[in-house]
C-alpha cells in the first residue's frame, strides 16, 4: 500500500514543529534565568530555528 | 508535491475578485464560470506565478465580463537573435504574437515558439512539447525589483547625502532608517563576523536585508506582487551569499573543510565530502526558506480572506476577516523576520568565512 | 521538486542578479559608505567629546586640588611670617633690653669707677693737705716753740726728761 506523501509532509511538519518549539522553550527558560544575556540567546536561538526550518523544507518539498 | 499540500485546506473555498486586491489576466465570460473550488485554485495559483504584463485591478462590467485594467510590459527573447516586442501582443495568452518572422505564444506564463496558428503540442502528460526560447522579458517580477532598485537608491542616497551635508544627524526618512542600519552592523554584522572584517560586507548585508524586506512588504500590498516567493529570486539572493563566502574565504575555512583539524585521519576523509555538501546545503536552505515561507505565507492569507466570500453570511465571514486582519499582521512580522533571518545567517556564513585559528579545535 | 524546476524563471533570474549586484555596487559608492563612514565619524565624535570631557573635569578637579594647596601653602607661609614676626619682635625687644642693661650696667660700672677714683684722689689729696696742714701746723709750732732759746731748752729738757736711760 503506497502511503501518500501527505501524510509524510504531516510526519515532517510535526518533527519540525516539535523541533522548533523545544528550541524556543529552551530559550524562553534561558531567558527567564539570564534575563542580561537576552540578545545572544535569541540569536543562537533564531539561528537554531532556522536550521531545522531548513531541514523541514527539504524535507518538505523531497515529500 | 507542495502545491498539493498547501491547497488541500482550500479546496472549499470561493474566489470572488475583490475590488483592490490581486489582479487577474484572462477576461472570464460569467457563462463559462468554472467550477469555484477550481477557480479559487487556479487564481491563487496565478496569482503566485508572474505575468507578461502589470495588472492593477480588475472589476465585473455590465456586460458580465471581468475587465483587468493593466500595462504591458516588455518581452526581451533570444531566439537566434534578440526579439522585443509589447506583451499586449500575446493578448494573455490568447493571440500568437508575430515577430520578425517567428510567432510565440504564452501558455500557463510560459512563452512558446510556435507555427502561425498557435498550435501547441503536448506530450501524453499534457507538457507542452513546444521549442521554448530563452526569455529575459521584463515581467511583473522583473519590473518590480526595477523599482523596487530604483527606490532603494534614491532613498538611501539621498539619505546619505544629508549625511555628507555635514550635520551628522539623521533627518526625515534617515531617523527611520538609521537605527534600522545600525542594528545590523551592531548586531548582525560586528558579533557573527568579527570586528575586523565586518566592513567588507556591509553593503551586501545592508542591501539585501532591506531589499528582502521592502519586497516582502510589497508583495503584502494590494499591488499583488510577489517576488520572493519566485524560486529564480531567492536563489540569486543565496548565491550571492555563497559566492561571497567562497570567494571571501581564508586559508582557515578550507582547512576545517577539507581537513577537519583534531580528529583522526580516517574521519577527515569522511568528513571532508559532507562538509563540502555543507557549504551548498547553508545557501540552499537560505533560498527555500525564503522562498518557502512568503509562499505559504500568501497562499494562506489569500485562501483566508477567500473564505469570507464562501462563507456569505456574517459569523463565518466576520470571523474570516478578522483571521485574516490577524495574519496579515503576522506575514507582516514575517516579512521583516524573513530579511533579518536571511541577513543573520548569511553574515554567520561570511563570519565562518573569516574567521580566525582558534586554539580550542 | 520537479514542479518547481519547470516553473524556474530563467529571466527573472537574471535580472536579478543583475539588479542585485548592481544595486548592492551603487549603494555601496552612493549611500551605505557615506552613511556609515558618517555615524562612525559621529560616533568617534562623540566618543571623543566624552573623553575630553572627562579629561577636563579631571583637570578641573586637579586645579582645584592644585588651588586648594596653594591656597594651605600661602595660609602656611602666612603663619609662618607672622610667627616669624613675632618671633622677631620678641627677640628684638629681648636683645634690646638686654643691651639697654649691659649698657646701663657699664655705665654704672664706670661711675662707680669714676667715683672710686674720684674718692680715692680726693682721699689722697685730703691726705696730702692733711699733711701739709699738719707740717705747716707743726712748723708753726715749732717755729712758735723754738723761738727763743729759753723754750728750745727748756724742750730739750722735756724731753731728756722724758726719756729714761735704760
Amino acid at each position: 500500500m503506497e502511503i501518500p506523501t501527505i501524510v509524510g509532509a504531516g510526519l515532517i511538519v510535526i518533527g519540525a514543529g516539535l523541533g522548533i518549539g523545544k528550541i524556543g522553550g529552551s530559550a524562553m527558560d534561558a531567558i527567564a534565568r539570564q534575563p542580561e544575556a537576552s540578545g545572544k540567546i535569541q540569536t543562537a536561538m533564531l539561528i537554531a530555528a532556522a536550521l531545522i526550518e531548513g531541514i523541514g523544507f527539504a524535507a518538505l518539498f523531497a515529500a | 508535491m507542495r502545491r498539493k499540500i498547501s491547497l488541500k485546506p482550500i479546496t472549499l473555498l470561493l474566489f470572488l475578485s475583490t475590488f483592490f486586491f490581486y489582479g487577474q489576466e484572462e477576461v472570464e465570460h460569467i457563462e463559462a464560470k468554472p467550477d469555484k473550488k477550481t477557480e479559487i485554485k487556479e487564481y491563487i495559483q496565478h496569482h503566485l506565478k508572474d505575468s507578461y504584463d502589470f495588472s492593477l485591478f480588475s472589476y465585473e462590467a455590465e456586460s458580465g465580463e471581468v475587465k483587468h485594467i493593466s500595462f504591458p510590459l516588455p518581452v526581451i527573447l533570444w531566439d537566434g537573435g534578440l526579439r522585443i516586442f509589447s506583451s499586449s501582443k500575446l493578448h494573455h495568452g490568447e493571440a500568437v504574437a508575430e515577430v520578425d518572422g517567428n510567432f510565440y505564444k504564452s501558455y500557463h506564463g510560459k512563452i512558446y515558439k510556435t507555427d502561425a496558428s498557435g498550435t501547441i503540442d503536448y506530450n501524453e502528460e499534457h507538457h507542452p512539447i513546444n521549442e521554448k526560447p530563452l526569455d529575459f522579458s521584463i515581467t511583473k517580477n522583473v519590473f518590480t525589483i526595477f523599482i523596487i532598485g530604483f527606490l532603494m537608491f534614491a532613498m538611501f542616497a539621498s539619505m546619505a547625502k544629508k549625511y555628507k551635508r555635514g550635520n551628522a544627524i539623521p533627518v526625515g526618512v534617515g531617523r527611520f532608517l538609521e537605527p534600522i542600519v545600525l542594528y545590523i552592523r551592531d548586531d548582525i554584522a560586528i558579533p557573527n563576523i568579527g570586528k575586523k572584517h565586518y566592513k567588507r560586507y556591509m553593503s551586501f548585508l545592508l542591501t539585501v536585508f532591506f531589499f528582502i524586506w521592502i519586497i516582502n512588504l510589497l508583495g503584502l500590498t494590494p499591488l499583488g506582487v510577489n517576488v520572493t516567493n519566485n524560486i529564480a529570486v531567492t536563489l540569486a539572493l543565496a548565491l550571492l551569499t555563497y559566492i561571497i563566502t567562497t570567494f571571501t574565504a581564508n586559508k582557515n575555512y578550507w582547512g576545517h573543510i577539507f581537513w577537519m583539524p583534531g580528529v583522526p585521519w580516517p574521519m577527515k576523509i569522511i568528513l571532508a565530502p559532507i562538509e563540502l555538501l555543507g557549504t551548498l546545503i547553508k545557501p540552499f536552505s537560505l533560498l527555500i526558506r525564503l522562498y518557502a515561507n512568503i509562499t505559504a505565507g500568501h497562499i494562506v492569507l489569500m485562501s483566508i480572506i477567500g473564505l469570507m466570500f464562501i462563507f456569505k453570511n456574517w459569523l463565518g465571514s466576520s470571523l474570516s476577516f478578522g483571521l485574516a486582519f490577524a495574519l496579515s499582521l503576522l506575514e507582516l512580522l514575517v516579512a521583516a523576520l524573513q530579511a533579518y533571518i536571511f541577513t543573520m545567517l548569511s553574515a554567520l556564513y561570511f563570519g565562518s568565512a573569516v574567521e580566525e585559528h582558534h586554539a580550542d579545535h | 521538486m520537479e514542479k518547481l524546476i519547470n516553473e524556474f524563471s530563467i529571466g527573472l533570474f537574471f535580472w536579478q542578479l543583475v539588479l542585485f549586484v548592481g544595486l548592492v555596487l551603487l549603494l555601496r559608492k552612493f549611500a551605505w559608505k557615506p552613511i556609515l563612514d558618517a555615524v562612525e565619524k559621529r560616533e568617534t565624535g562623540i566618543d571623543e567629546a566624552l573623553k575630553s570631557a572627562e579629561k577636563a573635569k579631571l583637570e578641573m578637579q586637579n586645579l582645584q586640588a592644585d588651588n586648594q594647596k596653594l591656597l594651605q601653602e600661602a595660609r602656611m607661609e602666612r603663619e609662618a611670617m607672622l610667627k616669624e614676626a613675632r618671633d622677631l619682635k620678641a627677640k628684638m625687644i629681648e636683645d634690646a633690653k638686654g643691651e639697654a642693661q649691659n649698657q646701663a650696667n657699664k655705665i654704672i660700672e664706670q661711675a662707680q669707677a669714676a667715683i672710686e677714683s674720684e674718692k680715692k684722689a680726693a682721699i689722697a689729696e685730703l691726705k696730702n693737705q692733711v699733711a701739709n696742714l699738719s707740717i705747716e701746723i707743726a712748723e708753726k709750732v715749732v717755729r712758735e716753740e723754738l723761738s727763743s732759746k729759753d723754750k728750745q731748752l727748756k724742750l730739750v729738757e722735756s724731753m731728756l726728761g722724758e726719756t729714761t736711760f735704760n
